[in-house]
């Protein structure tokens, strides 16, 4: 089961969600992995939550079974709680603090703290982190899913390189762009690795 | 990866491709010269993608207004002898049926394919029809993959069976087969350069009606015909690469057999539980390879089938066992070992396998019963219509109106259609109360308004009304029908991604193009009561609805704003709130029911990032509490 790794990656439509994940998927066909990711289109651009599953080594299936992913990447505080599904007791719980109120529900906003808590309480893996602030303090808001993209290559289990993440990046993404996304994939690295 | 790269590609090449985009590949590679669609997920990036790459590719492209226009566009460019592609949602092949069945008996003399996006779990649907049914129906070949790589490759490959045998070849997708991303090798490109003033091939159409004209006395023959390409297909399906077999199994007891997406699934499950089952994969499932699917049987003593969304490959199966005489149980969708709605993925073919080989250990998990309260407790977040969006400013208008006229809401039925408005299904606008399929807001409300005495409102989209509104529209007049239709007309066909349409100057490949008007239109149709508004203009869309629900004819309100998503609009600048003129009557929060505007601890927030000043809650608020945005 060497190289086998499985990321479940979910927020808010606009969030970059997508591409964050074609930039690891890139980055693995170039190391020669064995890579198939899953997608879902349509409402993203409406508020809608947004997921997409990665799945590195032999696998047939681009979506991860229930308990597991290797990893849930998410980009905003309540996503994490419905992601978890996918978890299980070793899965790396790395989520953005920062909060986007869903403006449909009348259901109230949990407290943040609250939800490190208890996830802290039931899990061995639980990394927050806020990269919302991360991605303002490299150059734009923008910048968020670059920083969650630095936290990934963080994880000691993660098969890519950070240089081999960096390239496609670079291959996806306009060079005016370049410096900043360094130095947010840079802060989100460096968030978890310190 | 630029897009480019799907035209300029060399042979070998490797792309991380979305499948859609690998389709595209595929059609690059065949050669195609003329491809045409309308937009629809999960089949819609192909367009996007097409309508960028079709001048590099040589392929002249275009948004049609409906799927059966573009099916008979496909159709008579492979009559002309040129390869041709449509392509559609699930949904789509409906409207493009009645050409689609015909050009079955018809045939084709250059290639044509089809491809059909099937939607398991509705995630941008009405409905989990099985587009494998049209294989049977029209009698025509169908492939399916069930990852980019064979997306890429089936698409080449239904060209060169289609014109082998002069039949038009569906490609089947799924929603996860078509929003897959995966390692694509690209293969040798078909020269498909131009032969005329335009940048794509031109053919000829050689005439002969005996063939292309299926009046009684030539259709009773092209019947015969389209047998006997069956017939002949069928010896490839059962000799065909695409139907392979995986041997996972030691003792032959158990097989399976899968195809697409639920193939991916099943071979998982097999092969990291290390289960002891062979798989039989059916790429290439219509005409179905009786002859390999009984050998693979032969030895066994019971068969799994998956399959999404219908039992078809099942029931050719148990067809199969009783025309050899086998002996083998099966277990699929008939017998409950799987269900029969809905996608599956590796949970759902592993417990239908459980229930007949016992090998899952139980693995539930529990959490604190904090984590649990607070699964239970996380608000939804459900897709709404965007901040600044002009639907919603209709919406408002007409609750305005509907209750200034003393109606109740149950006096008024909202027919809905397919868009983004149908959004408005949610509180607090309530605004869709029935519907069928694109167009059918018109259809209904002619039904409704001799069916009860309730007021009809009818929403359409601009895209939806020239696909498939404009002939009830006709009858409405015709036949006397009484109720409002407002067009939606935002600029765009937005839901799918914002493509074109006949009401805008651009087609398909992003040249100028004449704007069909939707006002004359509707006058053409005969409608007395003709109103284009500003949706942003409040007192106007209720002043408007008062006056089209006191009508006795068919009323039409064109709602003429651009979606908010189009790139390079300009915008006023986000809503000011003064804290001191609210009166904290919410009205704003809960009636208009913007994702820019949130209540936070008591007060009344104006999420700036996503306002785009379309000041329709300025005119909501009375107490000058929320105010224009100083530029």
């Amino acid at each position: 089961m060497d190289n086998h790794y499985n990321i479940y990656i979910c927020g808010v439509g606009g969030q970059g969600i997508i591409k964050t994940s074609t930039i690891i998927g890139e980055a693995a066909m170039n190391q020669g992995l064995e890579v198939v990711m899953s997608e879902i289109h349509g409402m993203s651009q409406r508020g809608g939550s947004v997921s997409t599953e990665l799945k590195i080594g032999g696998y047939n299936s681009s979506i991860i079974p229930n308990n597991g992913a290797d990893m849930l990447l998410s980009f905003e505080p309540i996503e994490t709680i419905r992601g978890l599904d996918k978890v299980n007791s070793e899965t790396k719980i790395v989520y953005n603090t920062h909060p986007i109120v869903p403006s449909s529900s009348n259901k109230p906003y949990p407290n943040v703290d609250e939800i490190t808590k208890t996830l802290k309480e039931n899990f061995k893996y639980v990394l927050p982190i806020d990269g919302t602030k991360l991605a303002i303090d490299a150059g734009s808001v923008l910048a968020l899913n670059m920083v969650l993209l630095g936290a990934v290559t963080a994880d000691d289990n993660f098969p890519l390189s950070k240089e081999s993440v960096i390239e496609a990046m670079k291959n996806n993404l306009k060079p005016k762009f370049h410096d900043m996304n360094l130095k947010a994939i840079e802060s989100g690295y460096n968030s978890i690795k310190g | 990866m630029n897009l480019k790269e799907l035209v300029t590609g060399a042979a070998g090449e490797k792309q991380f491709l979305l499948g859609n985009e690998a389709a595209v590949r595929g059609v690059i590679e065949a050669g195609v010269s003329i491809a045409a669609t309308y937009p629809g997920t999960p089949s819609s990036e192909i367009g996007n993608v097409l309508s960028v790459l079709a001048k590099d590719a040589n392929i002249y492209f275009e948004f049609s207004t409906n799927e059966k226009v573009a099916m008979e566009v496909a159709a008579t460019a492979a009559a002309s002898g040129l390869r041709s592609f449509t392509f559609m949602k699930h949904v789509g092949m409906n409207v493009a049926s009645d050409s689609f069945m015909t050009t079955a008996y018809s045939g084709v003399k250059g290639g044509m394919v089809i491809l059909s996006a099937d939607d398991p779990s509705l995630f941008s649907s009405q409905n989990e029809q099985d587009t494998r049914n049209y294989a049977r129906l029209a009698n025509v070949p169908i492939l399916e993959p069930s990852n980019c790589q064979e997306v890429k490759d089936m698409v080449k490959y239904a060209f060169d069976l289609s014109e082998q045998f002069n039949i038009p070849v569906i490609v089947r997708t799924t929603t996860r087969v078509s929003h897959m991303r995966g390692v694509v090798e690209f293969g040798d490109v078909r020269d498909n350069s131009s032969n005329s003033d335009n940048h794509w091939k031109r053919g000829h159409f050689d005439k002969d009606p005996s063939k292309f004209v299926p009046v009684p006395a030539f259709a009773g023959e092209m019947h015969v015909r389209l047998w006997d390409k069956i017939h002949k297909i069928e010896e490839i399906t059962n000799k065909s690469d695409l139907n392979n077999e995986f041997n996972f199994a030691n003792d032959k007891k158990y097989g399976l057999i899968a195809s697409s997406s639920a193939y991916n699934y099943a071979y998982d499950v097999v092969k990291f539980n290390g289960l002891d089952v062979d798989i039989l994969k059916l790429g290439f499932s219509y005409p179905f390879p009786q002859e390999k699917v009984a050998e693979f049987l032969k030895d066994l003593d019971e068969v799994f089938v998956v399959e999404e969304v219908d039992p078809i490959i099942e029931k050719d199966t148990l067809t199969t066992i009783g025309a050899k005489n086998l002996n083998v149980v099966v277990h699929g969708k008939l017998d409950g070992t799987f269900p029969l709605y809905h996608e599956f993925n590796s949970d759902v073919v592993a417990d239908g396998l459980n229930k007949v080989l016992n090998f899952k250990e139980d693995s539930s998990t529990s959490y604190s019963s904090s984590l649990e309260k607070l699964q239970e407790d996380i608000p939804s977040r459900a897709p709404v219509l965007c901040a600044g969006c002009p639907h919603r400013a209709m919406y408002y208008g007409i609750n305005i109106a509907i209750e200034e006229l003393g109606l109740k809401p149950k006096d008024v039925i909202f027919a809905s259609d397919i868009g983004c408005y149908t959004l408005g299904i949610n509180p607090p606008y309530n605004a869709a109360d029935y519907l069928l399929s694109m167009g059918s807001s018109v259809g209904d409300g002619c039904g409704f308004s001799v069916s009860t005495d309730q007021k009809v409102a009818s929403f359409i989209g601009d895209s939806t009304f020239f696909h498939s509104g404009i002939s009830p529209l006709i009858n409405a007049v015709h036949n006397k029908h009484n109720f409002v239709l407002t067009v939606l007309d935002n600029r765009i066909t937005a839901m799918t991604g914002g493509q074109p349409n006949p009401g805008i100057p651009v087609d398909g490949m992003g040249d100028e193009a004449p704007e069909v008007s939707i006002r004359k239109l509707a006058l053409a149709c005969g409608c007395d009561y003709v109103r284009v508004i500003n949706p942003f203009n409040l007192e106007q869309v209720v002043k408007t609805y008062r006056e089209a629900f006191e009508r006795d004819d068919t009323a039409v309100i064109i709602s003429k704003a651009p979606c908010t998503l189009i790139k390079g609009l300009t915008k006023k600048p986000p809503v000011d709130m003064i804290e001191s003129n609210c009166n904290k009557c919410d009205k704003c929060v809960n009636e208009l029911a913007c994702p820019a505007i949130s209540k936070i601890d008591g007060s009344i927030v104006i999420d700036k990032s996503q306002c785009d000043g379309c000041n329709v809650c300025i005119q909501v608020c009375k107490y000058g509490a929320l105010q224009a945005g100083k530029e």
